[in-house]
């Protein structure tokens, strides 16, 4: 057999598994942050698990480990298939599958122990920083690699964003990360101050708008298509979106230090740029929601299908959301406050988890060769997952807003209202709301993985599946 | 321009090209002319870079994530004025690395917490919060007051802190260590709880 005519996908599944493995991981220590936030006694007076160490290490864990191998996993798969070629050294694809999990095994165990440079979604020392440095390349290497010997003329849009995703990345993590070490596991940042707060959000808002956007766009257009069976529905309108999208995101990270000590021209250009951004995501809803139209149908016997367009609603809601609360007006009252968590739960739960889940859910009867284990437990987990990310961002909003009015309240004789600690205890109920939320959609979760397990179970019983590369289209040589 | 686009799609390097350049533009617009910036570099009146004994601290501060419930950053707003203090301006951060604005306030900012409470007061808090905050969701954090510090890296750290250019002296230097020996990490973390906004 000669190997050249097949496509590979060892290294998707064992991303696949390694992303549902984070995830449940991740999750559980979102759930229990949660718990900590209303029973402080949970903390126990052990380091590795107080909040403050807890908290960078459900953001790595859900993100990079999560997202970053179901991201890594989909690239594998997709760019493949959009350009009728076998991956590009499936070795170095092995070697990024597995170095990826190792260094994250790695980070997320020093974040436990203390060791952080303490930038939000940068928190890895510099050892860590460096080995995720190398493995990234190298996933550029096979992914560019893979483009480079394609077979078909056009490279499909989800290899746009894909390729967006691994080149914006790259830049992104070596210019935050730039620090000085004093010792092996220790290091200063190269920025003072204010330089290495608009550096960082440089960084952090990209790590939000390449990493889970960009990325989980890749993801969408290969998935979406593929399930409706239909094309995208203008080719147009992605092009001026993709690269509107590109150019724009980088802006607006300033608007994370509104009415900081940062110049003042930063956050107005990042409000107004944020305003901007609105339209290209909106694009991108609007073509998925074209794309749909003929096909709603399918919805109700494919759940995985259910997922991915219901992604589509959150991502709208949460790029909406998101120009809101980029308004310096708005920001002066959510900033600091659960609006903020909830906003970035509405775009990762509802947005990045919903988008994984359905692309896994059409992959693994693909991947293993059988039908889905139990399509009724996956609609059962449709429904408690999307119950949970509601509860999740109302009671967020909830919290958030009464905080944020709360601090900023001064009474008749122009006095503080509120002490903090009232606007604190406001907050505990709406946090036992979150709290429930976040365990629905793990509960959920869990029903995935038993589903998938059992699917796997019965693929391994037929034949590996192979799959063997089909003929380009007359006119679309290369 | 899609015909443009189609030249573009057509050719993997042009692609990663045009995202590269595409994809710089803002942040060579908005980063570059602040690597520059002196007047960010410029220190406030009277400001001291952190002590042997307040470095340290920091350094607990961040390893066990405060930043991740308390801000250092009071925004120009009349409320947050009157609650934490004056608002927070670029030179006071000049010997901040990593900077800890912070993204969240679960507690309090802690940018001109310095000289509100006394020492007593904060290991209290620290070792038990509950004990003087009855209503706080604030963790304990008893094992600073058990552990000594760890100074063997002190000097290291100094010595990085200069050459980035922080005006320490070699004589600083030199007593860094003695100056930790025999104090715990919680004298640490309320020396640099104590320093915090009172230059
Ligand atoms: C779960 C989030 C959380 C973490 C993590 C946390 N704190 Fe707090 N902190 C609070 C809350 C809530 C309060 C307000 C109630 C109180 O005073 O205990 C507070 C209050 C404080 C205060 C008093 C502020 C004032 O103006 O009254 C200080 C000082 C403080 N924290 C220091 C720290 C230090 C140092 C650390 C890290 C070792 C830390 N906190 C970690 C939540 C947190
Ligand atoms: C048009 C798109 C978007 C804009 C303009 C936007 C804008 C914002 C703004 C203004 C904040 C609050 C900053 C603050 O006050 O501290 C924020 C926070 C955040 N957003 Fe968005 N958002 C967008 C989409 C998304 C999406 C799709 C996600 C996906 C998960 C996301 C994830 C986050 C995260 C993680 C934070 C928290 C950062 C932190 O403080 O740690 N955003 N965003
Ligand atoms: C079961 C699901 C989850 C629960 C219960 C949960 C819970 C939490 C909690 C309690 C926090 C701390 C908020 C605070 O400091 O007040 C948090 C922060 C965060 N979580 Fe989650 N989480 C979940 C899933 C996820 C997923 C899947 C992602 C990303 C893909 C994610 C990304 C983040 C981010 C980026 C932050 C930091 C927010 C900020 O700085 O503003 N979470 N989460």
């Amino acid at each position: 057999m000669d190997k050249k005519l097949y496509y590979t996908d060892s290294a998707t599944v064992f991303l696949l598994i390694c992303s549902m493995i984070w995830a449940i991981i991740g999750m559980f220590a979102g759930v229990y942050l949660a718990a900590e936030l209303v029973m402080p006694w949970l903390n126990f007076d052990i380091a590795e698990i107080t909040f403050g160490r807890l908290r960078p290490f459900h953001t790595n864990a859900v993100i990079f480990g999560f997202g970053g191998s179901a991201l890594i996993a989909t690239a594998y798969y997709s760019v493949q298939r959009t350009c009728h070629a076998r991956l590009f050294s499936p070795n170095l694809a092995w070697f990024v599958a597995v170095a990826w999990q190792i260094s994250m095994a790695v980070g997320l165990a020093s974040l436990l122990l203390g060791y952080t440079s303490s930038k939000e979604y940068a928190e890895f020392e510099w050892p860590v920083d460096i080995a995720v440095a190398l493995v990234w390349v190298s996933f550029g290497i096979v992914f560019f690699g893979t483009l480079a010997t394609r077979k078909i003329r056009p490279i499909y849009v989800s290899n746009w964003f894909y390729g967006a995703l691994i080149i914006v990345v790259a830049m992104l993590h070596i210019v935050n990360n730039l620090a000085l070490p004093y010792s092996w596991m220790q290091s200063y940042s190269v920025y003072e101050g204010t330089q290495d707060a608009i550096v960082q959000w440089w960084y952090g808002h990209n790590a939000v708008g390449f990493f889970l956007t960009a990325g989980f766009l890749g993801m969408f257009y290969y998935t979406l298509p593929k399930q409706a069976g239909r094309p995208i529905w203008s080719y147009r309108l992605s092009v001026v979106a993709f690269w509107a999208f590109v150019y724009t995101y980088i802006w607006v990270g300033p608007h994370h230090l509104h009415y900081t000590a940062i110049p003042d021209w930063l956050m107005t250009t990042a409000m107004v740029m944020s305003l901007i951004l609105l339209a290209p995501s909106w694009a991108t809803m609007v073509n998925a929601v074209m794309t749909m139209s003929g096909a709603w149908g399918k919805l109700r016997s494919d759940p995985g299908m259910k997922f991915v367009i219901v992604s589509m609603v959150f991502y709208a809601l949460s790029t909406f959301e998101g120009p809101m609360l980029a308004i310096k007006s708005v920001n002066v009252i959510s900033h600091f406050t659960d609006w903020t968590v909830g906003h970035v739960h509405s775009g990762a739960l509802g947005w990045n988890a919903f988008v994984t889940f359905g692309t896994i859910y059409f992959l693994t009867p693909k991947l293993t060769g059988v039908e889905l284990f139990s399509k009724r437990l996956a609609n059962i987990h449709f429904w408690i997952a999307l119950i949970g990310v509601l509860l999740y961002i109302i009671a967020l909003w909830g919290a958030g807003i009464s905080q944020g009015l709360m601090w900023l309240s001064l009474d008749d004789f122009g006095q503080l209202k509120y002490s903090f600690i009232d606007a604190m205890l406001v907050t505990i109920p709406y946090h036992w709301i979150r709290l429930l939320g976040g365990l629905l959609f793990l509960f959920g979760t869990l029903l995935m993985i038993y589903n998938l397990f059992k699917t796997f179970m019965a693929g391994r019983l037929t034949k590996p599946v192979l799959v063997k590369i089909p003929p380009v289209h007359k006119g679309y040589e290369i | 321009m899609l015909k443009l686009h189609k030249t573009i799609e057509s050719n993997s390097a042009l692609l990663i090209f045009g995202i590269l350049i595409v994809a710089s533009i803002g942040g060579f617009v908005q980063i570059l002319p602040n690597l520059f910036d002196e007047s960010l570099r410029k220190g406030v009146e009277n400001l001291k870079p952190y002590t042997a004994l307040e470095l340290t601290g920091r350094d607990i501060y961040i390893r066990e994530g405060c930043v991740g419930c308390h801000s250092q950053q009071i925004r120009p707003l009349v409320a947050e004025v009157m609650r934490y203090g004056k608002k927070s301006v670029s030179g006071e951060f000049i010997y901040d690395r990593p900077f800890l604005w912070g993204s969240k306030r679960t507690g309090p900012d802690l940018a001109r917490i310095g000289g509100k409470y006394s020492d007593k007061w904060h290991k209290l808090h620290l070792i038990k919060p509950q004990s003087v905050v009855p209503e706080s969701i604030m963790p304990a954090y008893p094992w600073l007051a058990k552990t000594q510090i760890n100074a063997n890296s002190i000097q290291a750290k100094l010595q990085l802190l200069q050459k980035m250019g922080h005006p320490y002296s070699d004589l600083q230097i030199q007593n860094a260590k003695q100056n930790l020996t025999s104090k715990t990490e919680m004298q640490a973390i309320i020396a640099y709880l104590q320093v915090l906004g009172t230059y």
